[in-house]
């Protein structure tokens, strides 16, 4: 059987899970510049899906495409390390403001760029949480999905047989290629970097990273051209403007709220016996238990 | 004027219950629009089905049964609601955030081009301005849900395409019927009509589903523990209260990740909301996102050795002190006063 193209969607996301003290202004909003911003964990899963894929079918290759600023390209070098054959960033103001499916349009219309066999993407990403980028690129290409996969069982140039984990239970599906996936954190985790790759990979640069290169890069990316990640702006697909960023975007946010908490007021009580025989007798007389 | 819509989900003949708290939330939209409230059912032999749906005040019922239809895969259901979507336009479409509704809607959306929300918190209706274009909108649906890891909380409008689509979990809403004789209006969708031969590429070989164990919305009292229950073991004295009080046990995400208390136990933004009479909250500090999944209890007692843990904030009955010893206590003082 020969090589698959495989290309996984990732993206750069601030680190909500450690959203600490001084992440929050006094204020009550996000600091944002406090947040590290990483590799989007379920995309992580997703990546391994295809590096395993990689590892079992000869001649695949693996690519990432991503959607955000200059800074997004660092995802995809990490990619690298890990395995990934390069990478692609798509990047442009004209993007800015996108909500899921200007997003998926966007990527979507990327996608057609590529001829690829399978396109893998993380299920959701931190920040937003909303897991539709996915599904959305599916329709907008017209191929099948398939979600919550944990595991690729087998896979050939004509279709693919993929565990799901659901809430409540696992499915087994069965789906003709070209399909999208979507991998829950549930699967494999991703591997570590490799020494090699990172040696082999350590300069590799988008445009926006070069802009202040000086000629001895100049000189290495001439001898060693696959350390130039792709970078490419609406120019480079084929799409429609008002399908992009606010104005390809049906949702607006009307506002947005800090979440400041007033405190009740509470009885406070010793952990004595009469305090607690007291609450019990308390609770009991209003018939909150018994 | 165009009518609200619920996508209800459906397993072995039973509408699922985040389905039916959409029908009782939708209810209520429609009747503050004044417009029509609508199902769909996809699915296999469906006769009778509309005995678990019209008591919720469903005004039309639009039924597809039909073999491939079940169990759910993803093309046939987002055909058929894509056609029926164009054919019909209605003005609100809800869907679960569950495992179904969460592969559904957004490939729908992606298909009319209309907007999704995801997970929302809590549906409103109102008006929207539009600042820069100098419009205002009337009767828009607020779409309104936590973002950013729990930390702010958007609302968020379509203005201009349709359906505006949300999707929400279960257990957010509340399930109410709205009269048990209410009668409403079938109509058969045909399924061959709105799907083509290319649907059905997709093929489940296998399936295991598991009835959930758990009731925790149905409690109506909780004891909940979280990372300061310590172990496994501790978490038995949680149990052991919640037994003589007659509750359920649940928890933080911390006590599950640490593998103190089963998964369907979890409270908060991603596990059960739940809003018992009484919530007990032990060893747990009340980060935001469990907060959200509580914060509706009637009452709430924190038991925490740290006096200033932000479950405090929440409490009715805050006792500062370590969980080991006064939880005896109110098993105690529970058996001794109840008598
Ligand atoms: C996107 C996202 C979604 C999340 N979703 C959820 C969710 O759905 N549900 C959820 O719960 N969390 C969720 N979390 C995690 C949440 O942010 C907190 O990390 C978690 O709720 C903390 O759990 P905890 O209070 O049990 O643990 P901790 O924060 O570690 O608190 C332990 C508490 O126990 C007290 N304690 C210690 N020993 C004792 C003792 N002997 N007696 C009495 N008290 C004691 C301590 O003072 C402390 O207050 C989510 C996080 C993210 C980023
Ligand atoms: N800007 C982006 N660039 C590349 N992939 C993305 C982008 N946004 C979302 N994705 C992919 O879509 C998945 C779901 O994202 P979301 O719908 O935002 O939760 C992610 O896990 C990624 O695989």
């Amino acid at each position: 059987m020969k090589g698959l193209k495989i290309v996984v969607l990732a993206k750069q996301v601030p680190d909500t899970r450690n959203v600490g003290k001084d992440a929050m202004k006094a204020d009550g909003t996000v600091n944002r510049a406090a947040l590290p911003a990483i590799f989007n964990p379920e995309d992580l899963n997703a990546l391994e899906q295809a590096l395993k894929l990689k590892d079992k079918i000869e001649g695949t290759t693996v690519h990432i495409l991503t959607m955000g600023p200059g800074r997004a390209a660092e995802i995809i070098r990490e990619a690298m390390f890990r395995g990934a054959d390069g990478g692609y960033l798509l990047s442009d103001r004209a993007f800015a403001g996108s909500d899921t499916l200007a997003t998926s349009y966007a990527l979507a219309c990327a996608l057609r760029n590529l001829k690829t066999d399978l396109i893998i993407c993380g299920r959701q990403a931190i920040d937003g949480d909303t897991a539709q980028v996915g599904p959305q690129v599916a329709e907008k290409l017209g191929l099948p999905q398939v979600t919550y996969a944990e595991d690729i069982l087998e896979c050939t140039s004509e279709k693919i047989t993929i565990k799901r984990r659901l809430e409540r239970g696992v499915e087994v599906v069965e789906c003709s290629m070209p399909c999208v996936i979507t991998v829950n954190g549930s699967a494999a985790s991703c591997r570590p970097r490799n020494a090699r790759h990172v040696m082999k990979y350590k300069y590799a640069r988008a445009a926006q990273e070069m802009q202040d290169a000086d000629e001895d890069y100049l000189n290495l990316l001439h001898e060693r051209p696959y350390l130039k990640i792709t970078e490419w702006s609406v120019n480079d697909i084929q799409c429609e403007a008002q399908e992009l960023g606010l104005s390809g975007s049906p949702t607006k946010v009307k506002n947005i709220e800090n979440v400041v908490f007033q405190a009740k007021e509470a009885k406070v009580l010793e952990p004595s016996d009469e305090a607690i025989d007291a609450m019990m007798k308390e609770l009991i007389v209003n018939h909150t238990i018994g | 004027m165009n009518s609200v819509f619920v996508y209800c989900e459906i397993e072995e003949g039973i509408v699922a219950d985040v389905s039916l708290e959409l029908l009782t939330k939708g209810r209520t939209l429609a009747t503050e629009l004044g417009v029509k409230l609508e199902a769909i059912v996809l699915g296999n032999n469906l006769k009778g089905v509309e005995k678990q749906i019209f008591p919720y005040g469903v005004d039309v019922l639009w039924v597809g049964d039909d073999k491939r239809l079940a169990p759910y895969t993803t093309l046939p259901h987002t055909s058929i609601l894509v056609n029926l979507f164009k054919q019909e336009k209605p003005q609100i479409a809800f869907m679960g955030a569950s495992s179904i509704g969460r592969d559904l809607g957004p490939r729908v959306s992606s298909a009319l081009h209309s907007g999704l929300t995801a997970d929302c918190t809590s549906l409103e209706i109102g008006d929207y301005e539009d600042k820069k274009n100098n419009k205002i909108y009337h009767n828009l649906l607020y779409q309104i849900r936590p973002a950013f890891g729990g930390n702010i909380v958007a609302t968020i409008v379509n203005p201009d395409c349709r359906p505006q689509m949300a999707t929400v979990r279960e257990g957010v809403m509340k399930k109410e019927i709205f009269n048990a004789g209410h009668q409403g209006e079938i109509k058969t969708i045909d399924v061959n009509k709105f799907t083509s031969p290319e649907d059905f590429v997709i093929h489940v070989i296998e399936r295991h589903m598991e009835k959930s164990k758990v009731n925790l919305k149905a409690a109506p009292i909780i004891v909940a523990g979280g990372y300061g229950v310590g172990s496994k073991e501790n978490f038995q004295l949680l149990h052991e209260l919640a037994t003589v009080l007659g509750g359920e046990v649940g928890a933080s995400r911390a006590a599950v990740d640490a593998g103190f208390c089963e998964h369907e136990r979890q409270i908060g933004q991603t596990g059960t909301t739940v809003r018992p009479k009484l919530y007990i909250a032990c060893g747990i500090s009340g980060q935001i996102q469990h907060t959200a999944g509580m914060e509706e209890s009637a009452m709430v007692i924190a038991i925490n050795t740290d006096a200033n843990a932000p479950i405090n904030k929440f409490a009715d009955y805050v006792i500062t002190g370590d969980l080991n010893v006064v939880i005896p206590k109110m098993i105690q003082y529970y058996k001794k006063n109840s008598k």
